[in-house]
């Protein structure tokens, strides 16, 4: 399970995950400006930011999303505006969406368990449409941008704790 | 797919009192008396009424049916929560007795039933099941309810439901609601790639099946008037790419397999349901982070918007007269309840407790809309008038959500679901049912885990 970290705060809801077993082991690695990079598991080194796919990595791939830029934005509960963290890591999206001007992707609303069905359907895909409308903003085509909510129907992160809701409280850059 | 509904059956008043008087020569009848016992379901904990229900007299293979029959019934008449049946093992009449004879009522005062229920079933040369039940008033020593059935005998099941109506009409006075089915989700596997299913199965869990693969992911199937179709959301793939879901709202009709999308709409289509005439779906849509509510016509195809709000707004529900919507906005910052007409006007706020309400249901008989609430990390399922007041919580749990009524709008439906530990145990969703008095709450057992339940109507 690959998870990004962007904050302090967040790094320590890391460290809890691990603990409590739901998540393979990782670093956090922060690279100055830009968006803070995490280097994913067995892999055994820092990504690369702006300079194309690290090495062994298909450009373009969701791979090489994952670990020049990172896949994945947080909310805060019941929120669907993006953090400042999740702002800078949009801004590594549409970054890379340049540099990869082939790709399409699909970004995915999600939220936590702790509210109805339905309810959640529609603040995922707020969500969703939030990241999107950031993409959009930084000059990224819109016909490559689709979005899907799953509501929390898809959890990233197991068990009934604050950590794991403010890690499934999140949406995600799928490439096509 | 194809699952064929069972054809409807045929049913007639036969055994008033002089009938069967006509239709039992030999038995000398008590006189007409007045029946005095009689369930007064309005108030809150009801003592159930010992209740005796024979072995339905049958010959040869018949008489295992009989003994099905009468299985059936008692078993829906005990988890109304209305009935106590008596072990048939203190019955003081054998079945052929009963079939002969008047019942010799001193007998079964004094094993303290209340009430006696018996019948006969016979396969008629014509291929048929014959099943005709009484329902004997012990105290008063008076026939309360007499009638005959015939249909396919694969259709026995559905006898005994019937019965089991009349059975709870002529004691509460309010219609039953044991001729029904379930359809709801069905779930197994981890919960980050949990796989879901439709499934179908009569109210009591018996005649179990699938109607979905499990392949896409389904939510939230609603039945509609006449429990042939159904509505639902499914997460079906758009093209080649299997990453690209296109979550749109289905129809299907239960008999022929058949479905279809409802409706040509650009975004998301989800939170379904019928209106009560049938003739219309009326879901939310979500487009670039707003969602309104749509309703669809299903015979001229129109689409019609019915919220234009930046705001959520989804869970309509109909009252059952088709004038009225309740539904769940923020549009006031949190998540609660408000109603409107079926065009979307003159929009009211009805829920003002402390907490979010959400998934808001019109109960059949519209006096209360139901609804899950969630307040200090808890969930209620809980109800209150259309106008807001007499707000009631039925039932707590981590996670309580979803409910649906019973035709006769007295029983709750809902699923529940523990929390899970860091690797997802623990947190298996169940469906359960209460009373509208918050008592009898009571698990329905599925093969699985279950979760989004919705009750038919009285089947056709």
């Amino acid at each position: 399970m690959r998870v990004k970290i962007f904050a302090a705060a967040a790094a320590l809801l890391f460290l809890a995950a691990c603990e409590s077993g739901t998540s393979g082991s990782g670093g956090v690695i922060g690279s100055g400006s830009g968006p803070v990079l995490a280097n994913p598991p067995g892999t055994g080194q820092a990504g690369i930011g702006q300079a194309g796919a690290p090495r062994g990595v298909v450009p373009g791939s969701q791979e090489d999303l994952q670990q020049s830029v990172g896949d994945r934005i947080f909310f805060a509960s019941d929120r669907t505006d993006l953090t400042p963290e999740a702002r800078r890591t949009v801004e590594g999206w549409a970054m890379w969406l340049r540099q990869n001007p082939g790709v399409s992707a699909t970004i995915e609303g999600h939220a936590d368990e702790r509210g109805t069905r339905e309810y959640n359907l529609a603040l995922g895909e707020r969500r969703a449409a939030a990241a999107r409308n950031a993409l959009i903003a930084q000059g990224v085509d819109p016909r490559r941008l689709s979005t899907v909510s799953y509501g929390k129907e898809r959890p990233q992160v197991l068990g009934s704790t604050e950590q794991a809701w403010a890690q499934n409280r999140r949406g995600v850059l799928l490439v096509n | 797919m194809m699952i064929r509904t069972l054809p409807t059956l045929k049913r007639r008043t036969l055994l008033t009192a002089a009938a069967a008087a006509a239709a039992l020569p030999s038995v000398a009848l008590p006189g007409v008396a007045r029946a005095q016992v009689r369930i007064d379901i309005t108030r809150g904990r009801v003592e159930p009424l010992p209740t005796a229900v024979s072995p339905f007299f049958g010959d040869g293979a018949d008489a295992n049916t009989g003994r099905e029959l009468a299985q059936v019934i008692a078993g829906n008449l005990e988890r109304s929560g209305l009935f106590r049946p008596i072990d048939p093992r203190a019955y003081t009449n054998t079945p052929a007795q009963l079939r002969a004879a008047a019942p010799q009522f001193g007998t079964w005062r004094q094993i303290n039933a209340a009430i006696l229920i018996h019948g006969n079933v016979e396969s008629t040369r014509d291929g048929r099941l014959r099943v005709e039940f009484r329902l004997w008033d012990v105290f008063g020593e008076a026939q309360m309810e007499g009638r005959v059935y015939t249909t396919v005998p694969a259709n026995w099941r559905r006898i005994a439901h019937i019965v089991s109506d009349a059975v709870y009409k002529r004691m509460t006075g309010e219609d039953g609601y044991f001729d029904t089915r379930i359809v709801y989700v069905s779930e197994s596997g981890p919960q980050q790639r949990r796989v879901k299913r439709l499934a179908l199965m009569d109210q009591d869990g018996a005649n179990h099946r699938f109607l979905t693969d499990g392949r896409e992911l389904v939510l939230t199937p609603r039945f509609s008037p006449t429990a042939q179709e159904i509505t639902y959301l499914a997460y079906v793939q758009a093209g080649n790419n299997p990453n690209v879901l296109r979550p749109r709202v289905y129809l299907l009709n239960i008999d022929t397999g058949q479905r279809e999308v409802v409706g040509d709409f650009p975004g998301m289509t989800f939170a379904p349901r019928f209106s009560p005439d049938g003739n219309r779906v009326i879901m939310s849509m979500a487009q670039g982070g707003n969602t309104d509510i749509h309703a669809m016509d299903l015979r001229t195809r129109q689409q019609q918007r019915v919220t234009n709000h930046p705001s959520i707004n989804t869970s309509p529900s109909y009252s059952p007269d088709g004038r009225q919507i309740v539904f769940n906005s923020d549009r006031g910052g949190t998540q609660q309840l408000y109603t409107m007409t079926a065009s979307g006007e003159n929009v009211q706020r009805i829920s003002f407790g402390t907490g979010r309400y959400a998934t808001p249901v019109w109960s059949p008989r519209g006096d209360l809309i139901a609804f899950t609430k969630q307040t200090e990390g808890e969930f209620f399922i809980g109800v209150m008038r259309p106008d807001g007041q007499g707000e009631r919580l039925l039932t707590r749990a981590f996670l309580v959500e979803g409910p649906t009524w019973a035709p006769n709008g007295r029983v709750l439906m809902y699923f529940r679901q523990g929390a899970s530990d860091s690797r997802g145990q623990g947190g298996n969703p169940r469906l359960y049912s209460i009373d509208l008095t918050g008592y009898n709450e009571r698990e329905m057992l599925t093969p699985a885990d279950g979760s989004d339940p919705a009750w038919s109507p009285l089947l056709p």
